[in-house]
Protein backbone atom coordinates (compact mmCIF):
# COMPACT_ATOMS: atom_id res chain seq x y z
CA UNK A 1 0.00 0.00 0.00
CA UNK A 2 2.88 2.02 -0.72
CA UNK A 3 1.64 5.57 -2.10
CA UNK A 4 3.74 8.23 -4.18
CA UNK A 5 2.90 11.75 -5.63
CA UNK A 6 0.75 12.03 -8.51
CA UNK A 7 2.80 14.64 -9.22
CA UNK A 8 3.05 15.52 -13.13
CA UNK A 9 0.98 14.79 -15.52
CA UNK A 10 2.98 12.73 -17.90
CA UNK A 11 1.83 11.26 -21.53
CA UNK A 12 0.19 7.96 -20.33
CA UNK A 13 1.46 5.17 -22.87
CA UNK A 14 1.34 1.68 -21.61
CA UNK A 15 1.07 -1.87 -23.69
CA UNK A 16 -2.42 -2.50 -24.28
CA UNK A 17 -2.56 -5.43 -21.80
CA UNK A 18 -3.91 -8.94 -22.63
CA UNK A 19 -7.06 -9.79 -21.32
CA UNK A 20 -7.32 -11.72 -18.09
CA UNK A 21 -9.22 -14.89 -18.45
CA UNK A 22 -11.33 -15.19 -14.94
CA UNK A 23 -13.65 -17.62 -13.89
CA UNK A 24 -16.48 -16.85 -11.41
CA UNK A 25 -19.50 -18.28 -9.82
CA UNK A 26 -21.90 -16.25 -11.08
CA UNK A 27 -25.47 -17.11 -9.47
CA UNK A 28 -24.75 -20.53 -9.15
CA UNK A 29 -23.09 -21.15 -12.85
CA UNK A 30 -19.80 -21.39 -13.14
CA UNK A 31 -18.49 -18.61 -15.86
CA UNK A 32 -15.23 -18.03 -17.53
CA UNK A 33 -14.92 -14.55 -18.92
CA UNK A 34 -11.74 -12.73 -20.32
CA UNK A 35 -11.52 -9.21 -18.94
CA UNK A 36 -9.01 -6.30 -19.25
CA UNK A 37 -7.22 -5.34 -16.18
CA UNK A 38 -9.91 -1.93 -15.64
CA UNK A 39 -13.55 -3.76 -16.02
CA UNK A 40 -15.24 -3.71 -13.14
CA UNK A 41 -17.14 -6.46 -11.77
CA UNK A 42 -20.58 -4.19 -12.85
CA UNK A 43 -19.29 -3.64 -16.42
CA UNK A 44 -18.82 -7.29 -16.62
CA UNK A 45 -22.06 -8.61 -15.29
CA UNK A 46 -23.89 -5.67 -17.45
CA UNK A 47 -21.75 -5.86 -20.69
CA UNK A 48 -20.77 -9.58 -20.87
CA UNK A 49 -22.71 -11.78 -19.20
CA UNK A 50 -26.01 -9.25 -19.92
CA UNK A 51 -27.37 -9.50 -16.46
CA UNK A 52 -28.46 -5.85 -16.40
CA UNK A 53 -30.29 -6.09 -12.80
CA UNK A 54 -27.57 -5.27 -11.06
CA UNK A 55 -27.82 -0.97 -11.90
CA UNK A 56 -25.05 1.39 -12.87
CA UNK A 57 -26.18 4.63 -10.89
CA UNK A 58 -23.45 6.73 -9.53
CA UNK A 59 -20.57 4.74 -11.02
CA UNK A 60 -18.57 6.11 -7.79
CA UNK A 61 -19.46 3.67 -4.74
CA UNK A 62 -22.12 6.02 -3.48
CA UNK A 63 -25.26 5.26 -4.04
CA UNK A 64 -25.36 1.32 -3.53
CA UNK A 65 -27.38 0.47 -6.98
CA UNK A 66 -24.86 -1.91 -8.22
CA UNK A 67 -24.67 -3.51 -5.15
CA UNK A 68 -24.00 -7.47 -5.61
CA UNK A 69 -23.08 -10.37 -2.95
CA UNK A 70 -19.52 -11.49 -3.32
CA UNK A 71 -19.16 -15.41 -1.46
CA UNK A 72 -22.14 -14.16 0.49
CA UNK A 73 -20.96 -10.24 1.22
CA UNK A 74 -22.50 -7.11 -0.04
CA UNK A 75 -20.49 -5.12 -2.14
CA UNK A 76 -20.27 -2.50 -4.52
CA UNK A 77 -19.56 -3.87 -7.89
CA UNK A 78 -18.56 -0.87 -9.49
CA UNK A 79 -15.51 -0.24 -7.35
CA UNK A 80 -14.86 -3.75 -7.97
CA UNK A 81 -12.37 -5.08 -10.15
CA UNK A 82 -13.80 -8.80 -12.52
CA UNK A 83 -9.96 -9.81 -12.54
CA UNK A 84 -9.43 -9.25 -8.62
CA UNK A 85 -12.03 -11.82 -8.13
CA UNK A 86 -11.20 -15.09 -9.76
CA UNK A 87 -12.62 -17.80 -7.67
CA UNK A 88 -15.38 -16.05 -6.08
CA UNK A 89 -19.02 -16.88 -6.01
CA UNK A 90 -20.92 -13.55 -6.90
CA UNK A 91 -24.66 -13.55 -6.37
CA UNK A 92 -26.80 -10.69 -8.38
CA UNK A 93 -30.46 -9.86 -8.38
CA UNK A 94 -31.48 -12.87 -10.81
CA UNK A 95 -29.47 -15.25 -8.78
CA UNK A 96 -31.61 -14.77 -5.51
CA UNK A 97 -34.87 -16.58 -6.92
CA UNK A 98 -35.00 -20.08 -6.48
CA UNK A 99 -36.94 -23.13 -8.83
CA UNK A 100 -39.72 -20.37 -10.15
CA UNK A 101 -39.93 -18.60 -6.65
CA UNK A 102 -39.08 -15.13 -5.47
CA UNK A 103 -36.80 -14.51 -2.70
CA UNK A 104 -39.01 -13.51 0.86
CA UNK A 105 -37.46 -10.35 0.54
CA UNK A 106 -38.15 -9.72 -3.14
CA UNK A 107 -41.54 -10.66 -2.31
CA UNK A 108 -41.93 -8.05 1.06
CA UNK A 109 -40.34 -5.66 -1.37
CA UNK A 110 -43.72 -6.17 -3.51
CA UNK A 111 -45.47 -6.47 -0.18
CA UNK A 112 -44.90 -3.03 1.17
CA UNK A 113 -44.56 -1.54 -1.76
CA UNK A 114 -40.66 -0.80 -1.05
CA UNK A 115 -40.15 1.37 -4.50
CA UNK A 116 -41.08 3.96 -6.81
CA UNK A 117 -38.67 4.01 -10.08
CA UNK A 118 -37.24 0.38 -9.01
CA UNK A 119 -33.78 1.75 -10.47
CA UNK A 120 -32.41 1.14 -6.67
CA UNK A 121 -34.69 -2.02 -6.14
CA UNK A 122 -32.00 -4.96 -6.94
CA UNK A 123 -29.06 -3.12 -4.83
CA UNK A 124 -31.58 -2.19 -2.12
CA UNK A 125 -32.26 -6.20 -1.98
CA UNK A 126 -28.98 -7.37 -2.85
CA UNK A 127 -28.08 -5.29 0.14
CA UNK A 128 -30.51 -5.98 2.58
CA UNK A 129 -29.61 -10.19 1.80
CA UNK A 130 -26.28 -9.17 3.32
CA UNK A 131 -27.81 -7.52 6.02
CA UNK A 132 -29.78 -9.77 7.48
CA UNK A 133 -26.97 -12.84 6.36
CA UNK A 134 -24.86 -10.20 8.84
CA UNK A 135 -26.90 -10.24 11.67
CA UNK A 136 -26.18 -7.03 12.99
CA UNK A 137 -29.22 -5.35 12.66
CA UNK A 138 -32.20 -5.65 15.11
CA UNK A 139 -34.26 -2.24 15.40
CA UNK A 140 -35.10 0.50 12.57
CA UNK A 141 -32.68 2.22 13.54
CA UNK A 142 -29.92 0.13 12.39
CA UNK A 143 -31.51 -1.14 9.62
CA UNK A 144 -31.61 2.31 8.90
CA UNK A 145 -27.89 3.06 9.20
CA UNK A 146 -26.93 -0.08 8.03
CA UNK A 147 -28.97 0.30 4.92
CA UNK A 148 -27.41 3.86 4.48
CA UNK A 149 -25.33 2.82 1.19
CA UNK A 150 -28.49 1.96 -1.05
CA UNK A 151 -29.94 5.23 -1.84
CA UNK A 152 -32.99 5.72 -2.84
CA UNK A 153 -34.10 8.70 -4.94
CA UNK A 154 -37.79 8.52 -4.84
CA UNK A 155 -37.14 7.95 -0.73
CA UNK A 156 -39.13 4.56 -0.47
CA UNK A 157 -37.33 4.27 2.73
CA UNK A 158 -39.92 3.94 5.28
CA UNK A 159 -41.38 0.80 3.22
CA UNK A 160 -38.02 -1.02 2.73
CA UNK A 161 -37.76 -0.78 6.44
CA UNK A 162 -40.81 -2.54 6.88
CA UNK A 163 -39.55 -4.55 3.85
CA UNK A 164 -36.86 -5.47 5.19
CA UNK A 165 -38.17 -6.12 9.03
CA UNK A 166 -40.99 -8.63 7.22
CA UNK A 167 -38.27 -11.03 6.42
CA UNK A 168 -36.54 -10.64 9.91
CA UNK A 169 -39.38 -11.84 11.73
CA UNK A 170 -39.33 -8.68 13.61
CA UNK A 171 -43.10 -6.52 13.71
CA UNK A 172 -42.32 -2.72 13.28
CA UNK B 1 -10.44 4.66 -16.80
CA UNK B 2 -7.40 4.54 -18.11
CA UNK B 3 -5.22 1.51 -19.23
CA UNK B 4 -2.89 -0.09 -16.77
CA UNK B 5 -1.27 -3.62 -16.53
CA UNK B 6 -2.24 -5.95 -13.42
CA UNK B 7 -0.28 -8.12 -11.66
CA UNK B 8 -1.00 -10.61 -8.23
CA UNK B 9 1.59 -10.35 -5.40
CA UNK B 10 2.08 -13.82 -3.70
CA UNK B 11 3.25 -12.55 -0.34
CA UNK B 12 4.93 -9.40 0.82
CA UNK B 13 8.65 -9.97 -0.33
CA UNK B 14 6.96 -10.59 -3.96
CA UNK B 15 4.40 -7.62 -3.07
CA UNK B 16 7.56 -5.54 -2.41
CA UNK B 17 9.69 -6.78 -5.05
CA UNK B 18 6.96 -5.72 -7.92
CA UNK B 19 5.98 -2.15 -6.29
CA UNK B 20 10.27 -1.25 -6.32
CA UNK B 21 10.98 -2.57 -9.82
CA UNK B 22 8.27 0.06 -11.47
CA UNK B 23 7.48 3.63 -9.72
CA UNK B 24 4.02 4.48 -11.24
CA UNK B 25 2.57 1.05 -9.85
CA UNK B 26 0.39 1.05 -6.87
CA UNK B 27 -0.87 -1.72 -4.57
CA UNK B 28 -4.84 -3.04 -4.41
CA UNK B 29 -6.68 -4.19 -2.06
CA UNK B 30 -10.14 -2.91 -1.49
CA UNK B 31 -10.01 -0.59 -3.81
CA UNK B 32 -12.78 1.64 -2.59
CA UNK B 33 -10.83 4.59 -3.00
CA UNK B 34 -8.85 3.82 -5.82
CA UNK B 35 -10.44 2.72 -8.01
CA UNK B 36 -12.50 5.68 -7.89
CA UNK B 37 -9.86 8.13 -8.20
CA UNK B 38 -8.49 6.57 -10.84
CA UNK B 39 -12.32 6.75 -12.52
CA UNK B 40 -11.97 10.85 -12.07
CA UNK B 41 -8.15 10.74 -13.03
CA UNK B 42 -6.40 11.83 -10.28
CA UNK B 43 -4.73 8.45 -9.78
CA UNK B 44 -2.67 6.90 -13.00
CA UNK B 45 -1.40 4.13 -12.18
CA UNK B 46 0.64 1.92 -14.88
CA UNK B 47 0.14 -1.27 -13.36
CA UNK B 48 -1.94 -2.45 -10.32
CA UNK B 49 -0.26 -4.91 -7.66
CA UNK B 50 -3.18 -7.00 -6.20
CA UNK B 51 -2.18 -7.68 -2.49
CA UNK B 52 -5.65 -8.83 -1.32
CA UNK B 53 -4.28 -13.04 -1.57
CA UNK B 54 -1.51 -12.05 0.89
CA UNK B 55 -1.54 -13.87 3.86
CA UNK B 56 -2.63 -10.47 6.14
CA UNK B 57 -6.05 -11.53 7.22
CA UNK B 58 -5.83 -12.52 10.69
CA UNK B 59 -6.13 -10.23 13.90
CA UNK B 60 -3.86 -11.66 16.86
CA UNK B 61 -3.23 -10.92 20.48
CA UNK B 62 0.09 -9.48 21.14
CA UNK B 63 2.57 -11.16 23.91
CA UNK B 64 2.11 -6.96 25.71
CA UNK B 65 -1.71 -7.81 25.69
CA UNK B 66 -2.14 -5.92 22.74
CA UNK B 67 -3.56 -6.52 19.04
CA UNK B 68 -1.88 -7.12 16.05
CA UNK B 69 -4.27 -6.68 12.77
CA UNK B 70 -3.37 -8.00 9.52
CA UNK B 71 -3.54 -5.29 7.22
CA UNK B 72 -6.16 -6.96 4.56
CA UNK B 73 -8.93 -7.29 7.57
CA UNK B 74 -11.49 -5.56 5.86
CA UNK B 75 -13.23 -2.81 8.22
CA UNK B 76 -16.71 -4.58 8.53
CA UNK B 77 -14.44 -7.69 10.01
CA UNK B 78 -12.68 -5.59 12.43
CA UNK B 79 -15.40 -3.48 14.17
CA UNK B 80 -17.98 -6.52 14.33
CA UNK B 81 -14.32 -8.84 15.79
CA UNK B 82 -14.70 -10.26 19.54
CA UNK B 83 -11.77 -8.57 21.04
CA UNK B 84 -12.18 -5.29 19.22
CA UNK B 85 -15.86 -4.73 20.45
CA UNK B 86 -14.83 -6.42 23.77
CA UNK B 87 -11.00 -4.31 24.49
CA UNK B 88 -11.29 -1.36 22.07
CA UNK B 89 -14.84 -0.32 21.37
CA UNK B 90 -14.17 3.44 20.28
CA UNK B 91 -12.20 1.43 16.86
CA UNK B 92 -15.10 -0.71 16.57
CA UNK B 93 -17.80 2.62 17.36
CA UNK B 94 -15.02 4.58 14.51
CA UNK B 95 -15.20 2.29 11.59
CA UNK B 96 -19.18 1.41 12.33
CA UNK B 97 -19.44 5.87 11.83
CA UNK B 98 -17.64 5.58 8.52
CA UNK B 99 -18.54 4.79 5.02
CA UNK B 100 -21.20 1.95 4.28
CA UNK B 101 -21.46 -1.66 5.05
CA UNK B 102 -20.57 -2.63 1.61
CA UNK B 103 -17.45 0.01 1.51
CA UNK B 104 -16.96 -2.02 5.08
CA UNK B 105 -16.93 -4.97 3.51
CA UNK B 106 -14.53 -4.06 1.14
CA UNK B 107 -12.44 -1.98 2.82
CA UNK B 108 -8.98 -3.23 4.25
CA UNK B 109 -7.52 -1.97 7.25
CA UNK B 110 -3.96 -0.89 5.57
CA UNK B 111 -5.76 0.79 2.60
CA UNK B 112 -7.89 3.24 5.40
CA UNK B 113 -4.52 4.56 6.58
CA UNK B 114 -4.23 5.43 2.89
CA UNK B 115 -7.41 6.80 2.34
CA UNK B 116 -6.92 10.13 0.00
CA UNK B 117 -8.46 13.16 0.90
CA UNK B 118 -11.97 13.76 -0.34
CA UNK B 119 -11.15 17.70 -1.08
CA UNK B 120 -13.56 18.58 -4.10
CA UNK B 121 -10.79 20.49 -5.76
CA UNK B 122 -8.13 17.53 -6.00
CA UNK B 123 -10.60 15.28 -7.51
CA UNK B 124 -11.29 17.95 -10.20
CA UNK B 125 -8.84 17.74 -12.20
CA UNK B 126 -9.55 21.25 -13.86
CA UNK B 127 -8.71 23.16 -11.07
CA UNK B 128 -5.27 23.43 -9.36
CA UNK B 129 -4.45 21.57 -6.53
CA UNK B 130 -1.11 21.53 -5.04
CA UNK B 131 -1.67 17.50 -4.28
CA UNK B 132 -2.55 16.31 -7.01
CA UNK B 133 -0.07 18.61 -9.22
CA UNK B 134 2.55 20.42 -6.83
CA UNK B 135 3.29 23.80 -7.74
CA UNK B 136 -0.13 23.83 -9.41
CA UNK B 137 -1.72 26.05 -5.94
CA UNK B 138 -4.44 25.24 -3.86
CA UNK B 139 -7.84 26.54 -4.99
CA UNK B 140 -9.60 25.77 -1.88
CA UNK B 141 -7.77 28.69 0.49
CA UNK B 142 -10.27 30.91 -1.46
CA UNK B 143 -12.50 28.58 -2.82
CA UNK B 144 -15.51 26.65 -1.46
CA UNK B 145 -13.98 25.49 2.02
CA UNK B 146 -16.58 24.72 4.06
CA UNK B 147 -15.08 20.88 4.89
CA UNK B 148 -11.92 22.13 5.09
CA UNK B 149 -9.26 21.83 7.72
CA UNK B 150 -8.59 24.26 10.57
CA UNK B 151 -5.50 23.00 12.23
CA UNK B 152 -2.15 22.68 11.25
CA UNK B 153 -3.18 24.30 7.29
CA UNK B 154 -0.60 25.45 5.16
CA UNK B 155 -0.72 28.09 2.48
CA UNK B 156 -0.02 24.99 0.54
CA UNK B 157 -2.80 22.89 1.29
CA UNK B 158 -5.90 22.75 3.40
CA UNK B 159 -7.32 19.86 3.48
CA UNK B 160 -8.66 16.96 6.00
CA UNK B 161 -8.19 12.97 5.76
CA UNK B 162 -11.23 11.62 5.72
CA UNK B 163 -10.64 8.53 7.85
CA UNK B 164 -13.00 8.24 11.50
CA UNK B 165 -10.54 4.43 12.02
CA UNK B 166 -7.46 6.63 12.36
CA UNK B 167 -9.10 9.32 14.64
CA UNK B 168 -9.40 6.07 17.03
CA UNK B 169 -6.39 4.58 15.79
CA UNK B 170 -4.75 8.24 16.99
CA UNK B 171 -6.38 8.32 20.40
CA UNK B 172 -5.13 4.44 21.45
CA UNK B 173 -1.83 5.35 19.95
CA UNK B 174 -1.76 2.23 17.44
CA UNK B 175 1.72 1.22 15.61
CA UNK B 176 1.88 0.29 11.73
CA UNK B 177 3.81 -2.17 10.67
CA UNK B 178 5.33 -1.59 7.18
CA UNK B 179 7.99 -4.11 4.78
CA UNK B 180 10.23 -2.33 2.09
CA UNK B 181 13.09 -3.31 0.44
CA UNK B 182 15.25 -2.52 3.43
CA UNK B 183 13.45 -4.94 5.89
CA UNK B 184 10.86 -4.08 8.50
CA UNK B 185 9.70 -0.84 10.39
CA UNK B 186 7.45 0.38 12.91
CA UNK B 187 6.00 3.72 12.62
CA UNK B 188 3.78 5.17 15.53
CA UNK B 189 0.27 5.92 14.05
CA UNK B 190 1.17 10.07 15.28
CA UNK B 191 4.24 10.18 13.07
CA UNK B 192 2.20 7.75 10.13
CA UNK B 193 0.08 10.96 8.67
CA UNK B 194 2.19 14.24 7.76
CA UNK B 195 0.87 17.71 7.94
CA UNK B 196 0.77 19.25 4.34
CA UNK B 197 3.38 21.80 4.89
CA UNK B 198 5.11 22.50 1.50
CA UNK B 199 4.76 19.22 0.31
CA UNK B 200 1.01 18.20 0.33
CA UNK B 201 1.99 15.98 -1.98
CA UNK B 202 2.85 13.55 0.66
CA UNK B 203 -0.08 12.04 2.46
CA UNK B 204 1.90 9.56 4.81
CA UNK B 205 5.36 9.00 5.45
CA UNK B 206 5.57 5.39 4.42
CA UNK B 207 7.64 5.14 1.66
CA UNK B 208 6.75 4.91 -1.71
CA UNK B 209 8.31 0.91 -2.41
CA UNK B 210 7.08 -0.07 1.35
CA UNK B 211 3.49 -1.95 2.15
CA UNK B 212 1.56 -2.27 5.20
CA UNK B 213 1.70 -5.83 6.83
CA UNK B 214 -0.32 -4.86 10.07
CA UNK B 215 -1.56 -2.46 12.50
CA UNK B 216 -0.50 -3.00 16.30
CA UNK B 217 -2.84 -1.87 19.55
CA UNK B 218 -1.06 -1.72 22.43
CA UNK B 219 -2.57 -3.51 25.98
CA UNK B 220 -4.70 -0.09 27.04
CA UNK B 221 -7.80 0.33 25.54
CA UNK B 222 -10.40 2.12 27.22
CA UNK B 223 -12.77 -0.23 27.23
CA UNK B 224 -15.05 1.13 29.89
CA UNK B 225 -15.07 5.23 29.41
CA UNK B 226 -15.09 6.51 25.73
CA UNK B 227 -17.12 7.27 22.79
CA UNK B 228 -16.57 8.43 19.21
CA UNK B 229 -18.91 11.31 17.99
CA UNK B 230 -18.83 12.41 14.83
CA UNK B 231 -21.04 15.42 13.30
CA UNK B 232 -21.82 15.34 9.78
CA UNK B 233 -24.31 16.90 7.04
CA UNK B 234 -26.52 13.70 7.00
CA UNK B 235 -27.16 11.11 9.59
CA UNK B 236 -24.82 8.64 8.12
CA UNK B 237 -22.85 7.85 5.05
CA UNK B 238 -20.90 11.49 5.04
CA UNK B 239 -17.51 12.35 5.70
CA UNK B 240 -17.30 14.42 9.35
CA UNK B 241 -17.28 17.69 9.60
CA UNK B 242 -16.11 17.15 13.03
CA UNK B 243 -15.16 14.05 14.76
CA UNK B 244 -13.92 12.95 17.93
CA UNK B 245 -12.69 9.70 19.77
CA UNK B 246 -11.85 9.84 23.28
CA UNK B 247 -10.63 7.17 25.86
CA UNK B 248 -10.79 7.76 29.67
CA UNK B 249 -9.32 5.91 32.49
CA UNK B 250 -11.19 6.63 35.33
CA UNK B 251 -11.03 6.14 39.16
CA UNK B 252 -14.66 7.23 40.25
CA UNK B 253 -14.79 10.63 39.02
CA UNK B 254 -11.48 11.38 38.50
CA UNK B 255 -9.45 10.95 35.19
CA UNK B 256 -6.26 8.86 35.61
CA UNK B 257 -5.55 8.91 31.95
CA UNK B 258 -7.05 11.03 28.78
CA UNK B 259 -6.94 10.62 25.45
CA UNK B 260 -8.72 12.32 22.85
CA UNK B 261 -8.50 12.91 19.07
CA UNK B 262 -10.35 15.13 16.18
CA UNK B 263 -11.14 14.14 12.87
CA UNK B 264 -12.57 16.37 10.28
CA UNK B 265 -10.29 19.19 10.94
CA UNK B 266 -6.90 18.26 9.72
CA UNK B 267 -5.08 16.60 7.15
CA UNK B 268 -4.03 14.01 9.96
CA UNK B 269 -6.13 12.71 12.99
CA UNK B 270 -5.72 15.72 15.82
CA UNK B 271 -3.83 14.89 19.12
CA UNK B 272 -2.38 18.12 21.42
CA UNK B 273 -0.70 16.36 24.50
CA UNK B 274 -0.95 18.99 26.86
CA UNK B 275 -4.95 18.99 26.26
CA UNK B 276 -4.80 15.56 27.17
CA UNK B 277 -2.30 16.01 30.17
CA UNK B 278 -4.13 19.05 31.44
CA UNK B 279 -7.03 15.98 32.69
CA UNK B 280 -4.88 14.16 34.10
CA UNK B 281 -5.76 13.80 38.11
CA UNK B 282 -8.96 16.16 37.79
CA UNK B 283 -12.27 15.65 38.46
CA UNK B 284 -14.85 15.02 35.32
CA UNK B 285 -16.54 17.91 35.11
CA UNK B 286 -17.78 20.72 32.55
CA UNK B 287 -15.11 22.84 33.60
CA UNK B 288 -11.74 20.17 33.14
CA UNK B 289 -13.71 19.17 29.77
CA UNK B 290 -13.68 23.09 28.75
CA UNK B 291 -10.06 24.11 29.32
CA UNK B 292 -9.20 20.78 27.87
CA UNK B 293 -11.20 21.33 24.79
CA UNK B 294 -10.22 25.21 24.99
CA UNK B 295 -6.27 24.32 24.84
CA UNK B 296 -7.37 21.42 21.69
CA UNK B 297 -8.75 24.38 19.39
CA UNK B 298 -6.20 26.88 21.26
CA UNK B 299 -4.29 27.64 17.79
CA UNK B 300 -7.25 26.78 15.43
CA UNK B 301 -7.82 29.37 12.03
CA UNK B 302 -10.98 29.18 10.20
CA UNK B 303 -11.25 29.83 6.48
CA UNK B 304 -14.27 31.75 4.30
CA UNK B 305 -16.41 28.68 5.32
CA UNK B 306 -15.50 26.89 7.97
CA UNK B 307 -15.13 29.11 10.83
CA UNK B 308 -18.04 27.50 12.50
CA UNK B 309 -15.86 24.07 12.77
CA UNK B 310 -13.67 25.80 15.55
CA UNK B 311 -17.08 26.52 17.95
CA UNK B 312 -17.82 23.11 16.38
CA UNK B 313 -14.88 21.02 17.41
CA UNK B 314 -14.77 22.51 20.98
CA UNK B 315 -18.41 21.54 21.32
CA UNK B 316 -18.30 18.50 20.40
CA UNK B 317 -14.82 17.77 22.23
CA UNK B 318 -16.66 18.48 25.82
CA UNK B 319 -19.68 16.26 24.76
CA UNK B 320 -17.59 13.36 24.14
CA UNK B 321 -15.46 13.07 27.06
CA UNK B 322 -19.10 13.53 29.10
CA UNK B 323 -20.18 10.51 27.30
CA UNK B 324 -16.88 9.08 28.17
CA UNK B 325 -16.70 9.83 31.07
CA UNK B 326 -19.97 8.87 32.01
CA UNK B 327 -19.95 5.52 30.53
CA UNK B 328 -22.26 6.75 27.82
CA UNK B 329 -20.29 6.41 24.54
CA UNK B 330 -22.05 7.58 21.58
CA UNK B 331 -24.31 5.03 19.33
CA UNK B 332 -23.80 4.39 15.62
CA UNK B 333 -27.48 3.74 14.93
CA UNK B 334 -29.34 5.65 17.26
CA UNK B 335 -27.83 9.39 16.19
CA UNK B 336 -29.26 11.54 18.98
CA UNK B 337 -26.82 12.73 20.94
CA UNK B 338 -27.01 12.30 24.88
Amino acid sequence: MAQESTGQRTEHLIAVPDKISVTMTVNRVETRISVAPWTTLLDALRDRLDLTGTKKGCDHGQCGACTVLIDGRRVNSCLTLAVMKDGAEVTTIEGLATNGALHPLQQAFIDHDAFQCGYCTPGQICSAVGLIAEGKAKSDDEIRELMSGNICRCAAYPNIVAAIRQVMGGTS
Amino acid sequence: MINFQYARANDVADAVRLIAAEPSAKFIAGGTNLIDLMKEDVERPTRLIDITRLPLKTVEETASGGLRIGALVPNSDLAYHPLIELRYPVLSSAILAGASQQLRNMASTGGNLLQRTRCAYFYDTVTPCNKRQPGSGCSAIDGINRGHAILGTSEACIATHPSDMCVALAALEASVHVTGPAGDRTIAIGDFHRLPGDTPQRDTNLGRDEIITAIELPAKGFAKNYSYLKIRDRLSYAFALVSVAVGLEMDGDTIRQARFALGGVAHKPWRKLEAEATLNGQTASADSFNRAADLLLRNAKGFAHNTFKIELARRATVRALTQAARGTPQSQSNKKIA
